[in-house]
Order: C-alpha cells, then sequence, then structure tokens
C-alpha cells in the first residue's frame, strides 16, 4: 500500500505503522508541518515537555520501564542542540530512542540560516546512527531503518534530521514491510563452541561469579528468566551493575548486591577472589573494574556481549563469545543441562562460606541519628513503605543518592529501575519520572533524587502537572553536591568549593507554584508519615526530605585501587586516595 | 587467546578473528573499510579515529563500486594489539560499513602511493634529479626549462626515499594520495 502523501504525513504513518503510541516533544519553525499533521489525528500521544533534554530523557524512561523504542520530536537549532546531552546518555547507556528534528530547508542548508545547526554534525558522535533525509520519497524507509537501527543490535539513540521543505513535498509512502533492512544486521546467536567451552568452565569452577549487566536488561525479559534459571541450577552467586540492576531479584538467595565503586564489600572481595567471572551483557566500566592492573588477578573471564567493540576493551577476556545475552544464555542452559547440570558443588559451597564472611561485614551498615534524618535510613523507610507495591518504578538522578539508591532499594524485576549510569546526567530522573509515567499510567513511579540535581531539569514539573502524571520526586536535600563534596573531603584537602547551594528554593512552595504537592520532613520521627502522605497524594508530589549534611556513601573503591582495598566507613578514609588515584574521575 | 570466528557482511576473512592483544609493541597496520558512498561517512570514520584517540598515518577513499555505491577507505594506523583489535571493532560497529579488513594479518597484501613531486633547479642539479628519477621509474609529466613535476608510484618508503634525494636538488613541492592496498592472490 504505497501512497502518495507529504512528508509531514509520512513522519506521522511511520511512527504508526511502527507501533508507536507516544511521542515526547517540543514544536519550532521547523517542525510545523509535522505538529500540523498531529493536531489531526488521535492515535499518537504527543507529551509537551519543558526543554528538549527532557523530553530525550522522558523517552529514555519510556524505553527503559517498556522496553520499547523511545520518541522524541524537536525542532532544528537549539531543539536539537539540547538533546545532544540525552542522546548522548542513550548512547552511553544503550537505550534505543529515535530523536526526530526539523531542519531548514534543503536550499538553505549551509546558510547560517534562522535556527540553523548541523544536527547531524554535531550527533554524529552521540548516535549509534543519524541521517538528514533530502529527499522525501527516502524518508519513510529512513524512518524505518532508523527504529531498526535503534532497536538491533547493541540498542541506542538514532537521530533524524528533516528539512522543513521535506516535510511539505509529496512522495511515496513505503511501509515498513516493504523497507529493505540494510546490512545492519548483528550476529545474535552465540557460537556453540564457545558457550560448550564456558559451560565446561562452569563445571570444574571452584570459585565462580556471575557479573550481570544493562544487556540482561535490553535483552528484554525472557533473558532475565533464563539467567535466574541459570543460577538456581548452578547456585552461582551473582552480582551486578549499576544498569543491570533488576535482572535477578535483589531478593534472591544468591544475589550479593551491586559491584564497584560503591558496590557491597561481599560483591567486590568475590570479583576479586573468584576464579571464573562469567561476564553478561556487562562491559567492565571503569567504575565496576577499579585499578585494571589488579582487576580479579586469578580469574578465568568469559564475556557475553553483543557487541564485539565490548571485548578486550578494558579488560582482556580468555573466552569472548558474541551474541544476544538472553540467546546465549538459552543455549547455555541447554548446553549445561545436556551434560548432566555439573557444578562443583562442595566448592562452591566453600565459596559461599567465604562470601558469607564478607557478608558478615555488613558493609551497609551506617550510623543512625534520631535528631536529622540519615539519607540511608530515608531510602531504607522508602523501600519499606513502597516494596510491597504491585508496580513500583524508582528513577535516579545523579549522584550520593543515587548510588544509595542503588544499595539500599531492591529490584525485584527488571525494567523498574531508571538511572543515568554511564554518562551520569544530573537533571535525569525527573524527566524520566515523566516518560514512565506516561507509560504506566496507574503505577508507582518514584523519583529519588538530590536537591542540585533535580533543580537542573525542574521544568518537568510543569509537564508533569499538565498531564496529571502523579510522579513521586523524593528529594534527599543535602544541601550540597554531595557526591563532589565527597570526593573534595577524601582528595583536596576539604576544600569544598563550590559544591553547596546557598539560595535554594523553597520546594514546598516550589511544588505548589507549578501546580502540585509539596512535603517537608527534617525530623526522623515523621518521615514515615512524610512518605504516607507523598505515597496517598493523587498528583505530582515533591519531599523535601532534609537529611544529614556530611553523609558520605560506603563502601567506596577508591579511584586507583582494587577491588579488595575498599573503604567501608568514615575511620578508613584518611590518606586513602594517592595522588595518582587523584588524577581518575 | 580464543579466535572468536564470527562472520560480518561478506569477507571470508573476519576482522572479528581476534588475535592476541596483550603484547605492548607498536604496530602499523593498513586496514581497508567497505562503505556505502553517503554523506558523511568519512566523517564517521576519522570522528571515531579523533574521539577515540587513534592514529592516522594516511587515509585514502574512492568509491570503488557505482552499482553497490560502495566506496572503499583504505587506513593506515598504528598501535598496539589491543588498540588495533580495538580500532576494528568500532569501525566495524559503524552502520553503513559493510567490510573490514585488516591487510597486515590477513596475508600478503600490496601496497601502492602515487605521489606527484615538484623539482626546480637547473644545471648539474637537473640533470641529477632527471637521472634519478629514471632509476625510480619515475614519470615526468610536466616539464620547464626550470622544473619538472615527477609521477612516482610505489610503497610509501619507496617515495619517503625519492622526496630526500630530491630534496638537495631542489624539491619545490609533493603530493601524495595515502596508501592504496589490496590482498594479493584469490
Amino acid at each position: 500500500m504505497s501512497r502518495r502523501m507529504t512528508g509531514a504525513q509520512m513522519v506521522i504513518q511511520a511512527l504508526k505503522d511502527q507501533g508507536v503510541d507516544t511521542v515526547f516533544g517540543y514544536p519550532g519553525g521547523a517542525v510545523l508541518p509535522i505538529y500540523d499533521e498531529i493536531f489531526q489525528q488521535n492515535d499518537i500521544r504527543h507529551i509537551l515537555v519543558r526543554h528538549e533534554q527532557g523530553a530525550t530523557h522522558a523517552a529514555e524512561g519510556y524505553a527503559r520501564s517498556t522496553g520499547k523504542p523511545g520518541v522524541v520530536l524537536v525542532t532544528s537549532g537549539p531543539g536539537a542542540t539540547n538533546a545532544v546531552t540525552g542522546l548522548t546518555d542513550a548512547l552511553m547507556d544503550s537505550i534505543p530512542i529515535i530523536v526526530l528534528t526539523g531542519q531548514v530547508p534543503t536550499f538553505m542548508i549551509g546558510n547560517d540560516a534562522f535556527q540553523e545547526a548541523d544536527t547531524v554534525g554535531i550527533t554524529r558522535p552521540c548516535t549509534k546512527h543519524n541521517w538528514l533525509v533530502k529527499d522525501t520519497d527516502r524518508l519513510a524507509q529512513t524512518i524505518h531503518e532508523a527504529f531498526h537501527v535503534a532497536t538491533n543490535g547493541r540498542p541506542g539513540p538514532v537521530l533524524v534530521d528533516i528539512p522543513k521543505d521535506v516535510q511539505f513535498a509529496k512522495g511515496t509512502y513505503i511501509p515498513p514491510q516493504k523497507t529493505s533492512k540494510g546490512h545492519y544486521q548483528p550476529k545474535v546467536k552465540g557460537d556453540l563452541d564457545k558457550i560448550t567451552e564456558l559451560v565446561e568452565q562452569m563445571e570444574k569452577a571452584q570459585r565462580p561469579i556471575f557479573y550481570t549487566g544493562g544487556g540482561v536488561i535490553n535483552s528484554g525479559r525472557s533473558a532475565s528468566q533464563t539467567l535466574r534459571e541459570l543460577v538456581k541450577g548452578t547456585g552461582f552467586p551473582i552480582t551486578s551493575t549499576l544498569m543491570g540492576l533488576g535482572a535477578y531479584p535483589a531478593s534472591g538467595d544468591k544475589w550479593i548486591g551491586m559491584l564497584g565503586m560503591h558496590g557491597t564489600y561481599e560483591a567486590n572481595m568475590a570479583m576479586h577472589g573468584c576464579d571464573l567471572m562469567i561476564c553478561v551483557g556487562a562491559r567492565f566500566d571503569d567504575r565496576i573494574t577499579g585499578l585494571v592492573d589488579a582487576f580479579s588477578p586469578g580469574s578465568y573471564k568469559a564475556h557475553i556481549d553483543i557487541d564485539p567493540s565490548s571485548i578486550n576493551k578494558v579488560i582482556h577476556v580468555d573466552l569472548p563469545i558474541i551474541g544476544d545475552v538472553g540467546n546465549v544464555l538459552n543455549d547455555m542452559v541447554k548446553v549445561w543441562k545436556s551434560r548432566g547440570s555439573k557444578t562443583n558443588s562442595a566448592a562452591v559451597k566453600k565459596w559461599w562460606g567465604q562470601i558469607e564472611k564478607w557478608q558478615a561485614v555488613d558493609c551497609l551498615n551506617y550510623k543512625n541519628s534520631d535528631k536529622v534524618i540519615k539519607p540511608q535510613h530515608a531510602l531504607q523507610r522508602l523501600e519499606a513503605l513502597t516494596k510491597d507495591h504491585p508496580d513500583r518504578y524508582i528513577c535516579t538522578e545523579v549522584g550520593q543518592h543515587q548510588m544509595w539508591a542503588a544499595q539500599y532499594l531492591g529490584f525485584e524485576d527488571p525494567h523498574r529501575w531508571m538511572t543515568s549510569g554511564g554518562l551520569g546526567t544530573m537533571g535525569y530522573g525527573l524527566p524520566a519520572s515523566v516518560g514512565v509515567q506516561v507509560a504506566h499510567p496507574d503505577a508507582l513511579v518514584i523519583n529519588v533524587a538530590g536537591e542540585a540535581s533535580w533543580l537542573m531539569n525542574m521544568q518537568e514539573m510543569g509537564t508533569a502537572v499538565q498531564y496529571r502524571l502523579p510522579i513521586k520526586q523524593f528529594i534527599l536535600n543535602n544541601e550540597r553536591l554531595g557526591m563532589v563534596r565527597q570526593w573534595q573531603q577524601l582528595l583536596h584537602g576539604e576544600r569544598y568549593a563550590h559544591s553547596w547551594s546557598e539560595a535554594l528554593p523553597d520546594f514546598v512552595k516550589l511544588a505548589e507554584a507549578f501546580g502540585g504537592k509539596g512535603i517537608l520532613v527534617k525530623d526522623p520521627a515523621d518521615l514515615d508519615d512524610a512518605i504516607k502522605e507523598m505515597l496517598e497524594y493523587d498528583g505530582p508530589v515533591i519531599v523535601d526530605c532534609v537529611v544529614e549534611k556530611h553523609e558520605n556513601c560506603f563502601p567506596m573503591i577508591p579511584s586507583g585501587k582494587a577491588h579488595n582495598q575498599m573503604l567501608l566507613g568514615e575511620a578508613s578514609t584518611e590518606g586513602a586516595i594517592d595522588s595518582e588515584g587523584a588524577v581518575m574521575v | 587467546m580464543n579466535a572468536l570466528k564470527i562472520s560480518k557482511g561478506t569477507s571470508r576473512k573476519s576482522a572479528y578473528n581476534l588475535r592476541s592483544t596483550l603484547g605492548d609493541t607498536v604496530e602499523t597496520h593498513t586496514i581497508a573499510v567497505l562503505v556505502d558512498n553517503e554523506a558523511g561517512v568519512l566523517a564517521r570514520v576519522i570522528g571515531l579515529f579523533s574521539g577515540r584517540g587513534y592514529n592516522i598515518e594516511s587515509l585514502t577513499v574512492a568509491e570503488v563500486d557505482h552499482v553497490e555505491n560502495l566506496s572503499r577507505i583504505t587506513i593506515v594506523t598504528t598501535g598496539t594489539p589491543a588498540v588495533i583489535e580495538q580500532i576494528k571493532a568500532q569501525l566495524a560497529r559503524i552502520v553503513p560499513v559493510h567490510d573490514v579488513h585488516d591487510l597486515t594479518v590477513e596475508g600478503p597484501s600490496v601496497e601502492r602511493e602515487l605521489a606527484l613531486i615538484k623539482v626546480i633547479g637547473t644545471g648539474e642539479k637537473r640533470v641529477e634529479a632527471l637521472r634519478t628519477s629514471g632509476v625510480f621509474r619515475a614519470n615526468v609529466v610536466d616539464s620547464t626549462l626550470s622544473s619538472f613535476v615527477f609521477e612516482l608510484t610505489g610503497t610509501p618508503e619507496k617515495i619517503d626515499a625519492f622526496v630526500e634525494l630530491m630534496r638537495p636538488l631542489g624539491l619545490a613541492d609533493v603530493a601524495r594520495t595515502g596508501v592504496a592496498a589490496i590482498a594479493r592472490g584469490q
């Protein structure tokens, strides 16, 4: 059913044919024809954000919580440049989003026209791929290809730049079924010989560990199920990166907590001491490895990843398996079962004995107070009061609160945890929570925030109020840029350069000014009531939870140190980071 | 180190046949990249090298298949084995890239570069320049009473040698194409 239509109509038709129900966007001169078409239909819901960066993070939140790609529509020039942070964030965390940008008409490109920017040039390094469409006849095919590239292989952000004259001109619409998929067909099936080799290693391993990442979640819900089956069958301990939380349930008996810079003592010690490391859909990020030269020195390392460029990028591995995580895990289970479901159970039992000793250190313990709310305590209470909710989603901003959320909240399922891992984008959480709530109108969506991060995209409260999105903004307010302050304390002689806020808004009044509800809580005795009040209110809420100002986030692997050189608390921080480590970020 | 043995695109010898990446000696590799001939594809490749801090010693690009609309980019780069493997994997990740060949490890290959070299001089130097050009089998493609433009094809080392010999004889200008390379045999 190839049809003649305008470029703007094609955009809407292509989105419908791709199953898109929601677009996050902001209009402007160069996308007016597309907005005109949006006005004349009811199949696709447009969410008007307050800033284009908000649109990209909302689309990320939508994508992460649904497993479907998020779609963004913004104008040329500043519309496109404002989307750059979100594109980079999605690239770092492998989140499929499709950003459609308007562009000045083709005959004006290169003339420094009003609101012109070299969008494909600017976004080339921060997208998986991008296109400038100069011919309406190519538009539909390009949009279909964009969806294909964004969602296949390692997912990521793509951008289609559409000049205004291409939106007005008529062309022939090509439906997705008739679109050539091009040659971009990443390998998803893992090599069976390699998988068998890995299973052999699993059968004899004495100190094995699963180290899983965001790839398990990106691979789809069945990948998490297979992972759970494999962990249950083998009895191996499992840890996860920040991005992978929820693939294996936090309540599972093989769960030893998140690993990495602010991971648990037991997870990092187990990574350091293991003899078989099975890395599933993770990428040996510097927040995970600590000092690369001292990373898990005695282990045989297997790495399952869909992206060949992840292999041997940071850590040299013994057994790379290229393929989709879910696919490879399936084959692993099959091969392992077909060989009799064997493990070295006596040795693994002994290994668990060691892990239990590490767990006994109780690394997430902290000194609570009845005078001031400790941020860890606030999150423990939030967890206690919301963990039984049947449909809970958690977003975060970036900083100490993010790490505490990862440590003290439990994630039972994939797609429930939205956080900016790779790029560490302050201002991510509020717009992401908007996107999650749009996708799941009846769910409980909480953004665990710090006051500084939250202010970076606070305009999106307007979006939440406009669309009646009952998002809960749980701000741990320490009046500091907490993580910056912590590093200044540890690394820069307690010289706290510009890491506190002297003119914070009254968050209760701010919430009310936007048309939401504000709750202030300072006394630990009032904390539970404040959380309950937040949960009971049917609308956007800001909780200004005033917490201890100088709390540090522990445990911590100081930069330039190895997994077995963790700092467990205030007492162990003195001189912990040497000058070499101070260079690292 | 285990070879990955996975193939992408049409090449029989995959760029993913990983070699050991443990060495720390810097190697020079010639990599041929087959790409869709579309706007911005060269910028993607160059941006990858500058963005990730890889070296480019030489780079040539031209369309090689008008029907399929494919271009071939030949890159000479240097790095440790780990860096070279990473470069190839990163190149293969670019969506319009069809194939990545590491000609340096895939068996014998032929490398050629073309240079145009202008030499200005008279008398004995002029005669010597012409005589040397004969030794190198360079062609004279332009001549005045006081200058020559030589056209020379060969390996980069051969061109380097010729340019050095021309320096005292009145070397005025050099234009080089960069390396084009292709695997030997079938």
